[in-house]
């Protein structure tokens, strides 16, 4: 089983290793620099990471509707080591263009001091299985390529906008605000911010991580039961409702946010620091 | 259960919405057979094929393969199977070699890439990608891939479909060898002479029944033993007089041809003479042929394999 993993990430590399750098870039240029980038650097990680959510589900489909994993049926590999390795592959495939991202913050962005990258490691990573997951229960529960692309472009668009990895989260209307506590981007892109900029370390984090954790695994799961190797085999109506549970871990996190208003607090103190330095850095020169 | 046969089919049905592919299939392979599913496209070939593959379920019947149902005993049945599908897809930036050492390494036992690519004249076609294969070189792949465990059991759906004469040659040539490896293979195919040249015994199948199932030698002695001639002659004559000599069962015509059917043809190509010079007639052509597995699939169901 593992071979099977470590083979499919070996072909992997050859061929989709270049859109995964494009699409780092692209979310770089994008950003005006300057001395903000200890805020903006984890709204781009973020979108590299939630990258991923794309790239697998189509891919899937694709092989889908070829007929190319029918063909994988008649072997011994099963549902959970064909979405495993997807998984894995993805990963090392995405982990280069984070260490370029910051690589570039630093040097040409003059990025302040590296937050505590041990939480960024693991926010990371965990952040790849979970929103790739996430593009896998698409993939698993839709019929066709459009029918992928559709509902992709729908999360996408709201993970894009409503979570703050485009406009800063204190930025939107409070009516957003509420509604975007629910949503399990919202919670990779302050958790990403607070370890770069209030170098918070893992324990503090633990209720994003533990649900970002949990949306992983329910995922993961449910993604595996739902596989479909054949084109024509037709998703059962349940089977789509199962996967918006998934999104239980979040809902959950969304219903305490709401009361607590943690995740407002340290967004606008995060965003207040843009401004700060900028001054400072003024003074000195 | 207790017959032993390698692979058991019993009752098969299938439908796909308002088709019905499969009615009632049965029949049962021997080890180191090499079985073939003869029959027009549309015949139910694949459907049964697939299902003794485990990548369709039946509405209703059983089947079993080395005592294992497809379905049921998951990764056991697997090792001991091989398959080539009708159309094998792979991605199209994969390199062959690639391909090969991704499947084997799905297998606890497996031969090693090179002896494949070796065995099947795709050596220098190693780091090739598959978008750049030849159909011949694709199908020649889709073969080795199947072979890349060792099964005991390989199933091939339309093996030559669309190949050269050529490569056709050589992929019987692999099937003979596996034949001598003791492995037990089921063909499907619509090609009657690959049925009569490989194959150790043939079902016929059609509409979704088999409608014949023996050694091609068997299937052609049971169409009553009639060998065709074929006679072309100067002056036409009437039916009736030829369909009286001896030996001929029956007589039509066909174009320009007199189609003599008999079970005993020296008897007949002697009267057949006697009577030409009796007549003042000549002949000017003749040919006998002996029954194909055609000649039987039309006698069964009045249309021609090859449509």
């Amino acid at each position: 089983m593992r071979l099977a993993m470590r083979n499919r990430a070996f072909f992997f590399f050859s061929l989709i290793m270049p859109l995964a750098f494009l699409f780092g870039y692209a979310g770089l240029f994008r950003r005006f620099g300057g001395e903000a980038m200890l805020f903006v650097l984890p709204m781009v990680l973020a979108l590299t990471v939630m990258g991923t959510f794309w790239g697998l589900s189509v891919q899937l489909v694709t092989f889908r509707e070829q007929g190319i994993l029918r063909r994988f049926r008649v072997t011994p590999v099963g549902a959970s080591a064909m979405l495993g390795s997807s998984l894995i592959s993805n990963y090392f495939l995405t982990l280069p263009t984070i260490v370029i991202e910051f690589y570039i913050s630093r040097s040409l962005f003059h990025m302040a001091g590296l937050g505590n990258l041990l939480s960024v490691f693991i926010l990371v990573t965990i952040g790849i299985v979970t929103f790739a997951s996430l593009g896998l229960i698409v993939a698993s529960v839709t019929n066709t390529m459009q029918e992928t692309q559709i509902i992709n472009q729908i999360i996408w668009f709201v993970f894009l906008f409503i979570s703050g990895a485009t406009i800063p989260f204190p930025m939107l209307p409070r009516m957003v605000q509420k509604v975007a506590v629910y949503l399990p981007a919202t919670y990779l892109v302050s958790g990403l911010q607070r370890a770069m900029i209030e170098r918070t370390n893992l324990s503090q984090l633990g209720a994003y991580l533990a649900s970002l954790i949990g949306c992983a695994l329910i995922a993961f799961i449910i993604s595996a039961q739902l596989f479909r190797w054949e084109p024509e085999a037709k998703v059962p109506r349940q089977a789509k409702l199962w996967a918006v549970a998934a999104i239980i871990p979040f809902l959950l996190l969304g219903v305490w946010e709401n009361f607590n208003g943690d995740l407002q607090k340290h967004a606008m103190n995060n965003l207040q620091t843009i401004r700060e330095p900028y001054t400072l850095e003024r003074i000195e020169h | 259960m207790l017959s032993g046969a390698t692979i058991e089919v019993n009752n098969l049905t299938k439908r796909y919405g308002d088709v019905e592919a499969l009615r009632g299939v049965s029949f049962a392979v021997n080890e180191g057979e090499v079985f073939g599913l003869l029959g027009p496209n549309g015949a139910g070939k694949t459907s049964t094929v697939e299902i003794l593959e485990g990548l369709r379920t039946p509405d209703s019947g059983s089947v079993s393969v080395c005592g294992l149902d497809p379905q049921s005993s998951g990764a056991e049945f697997k090792y001991a199977i091989g398959a080539a599908l009708q159309a094998t897809a792979l991605p199209d930036k994969m390199r062959v070699e690639e391909a090969l050492d991704l499947f084997g390494s799905f297998y606890p036992r497996h031969r090693s890439t090179k002896d494949l690519l070796k065995r099947f004249g795709l050596e220098d076609k190693r780091s090739a990608f598959y978008a750049k294969l030849s159909g011949g070189q694709k199908q020649r792949l889709a073969l080795a891939m199947a072979l890349v465990n060792d099964p005991q059991v390989v199933f091939l759906d339309e093996p030559t479909a669309g190949l050269d004469p050529q490569v056709r040659h050589e992929v019987y040539g692999i099937i003979e060898e596996l034949k001598k490896d003791k492995k037990t293979v089921l063909i499907t195919t619509h090609y009657i002479e690959e049925a009569e040249r490989i194959c150790d015994r043939v079902a016929i199948v059609d509409h979704g029944k088999v409608i014949a199932l023996g050694t091609p030698r068997e299937l052609k002695q049971r169409s009553g033993a009639v060998t065709r001639i074929s006679v072309r002659l100067a002056k036409p004559e009437t039916n009736g007089a030829l369909s009286s000599l001896e030996g001929v069962a029956e007589c039509r015509t066909e174009a320009d041809d007199y189609l003599l059917y008999s079970t005993r043809v020296p008897r007949t190509i002697v009267a057949l003479v006697k009577h030409l010079e009796e007549q003042n007639n000549e002949l000017v052509s003749l040919e006998i042929s002996a029954p194909s597995l055609e000649d039987i699939f039309l006698e069964l169901t009045g249309r021609r394999l090859r449509d």
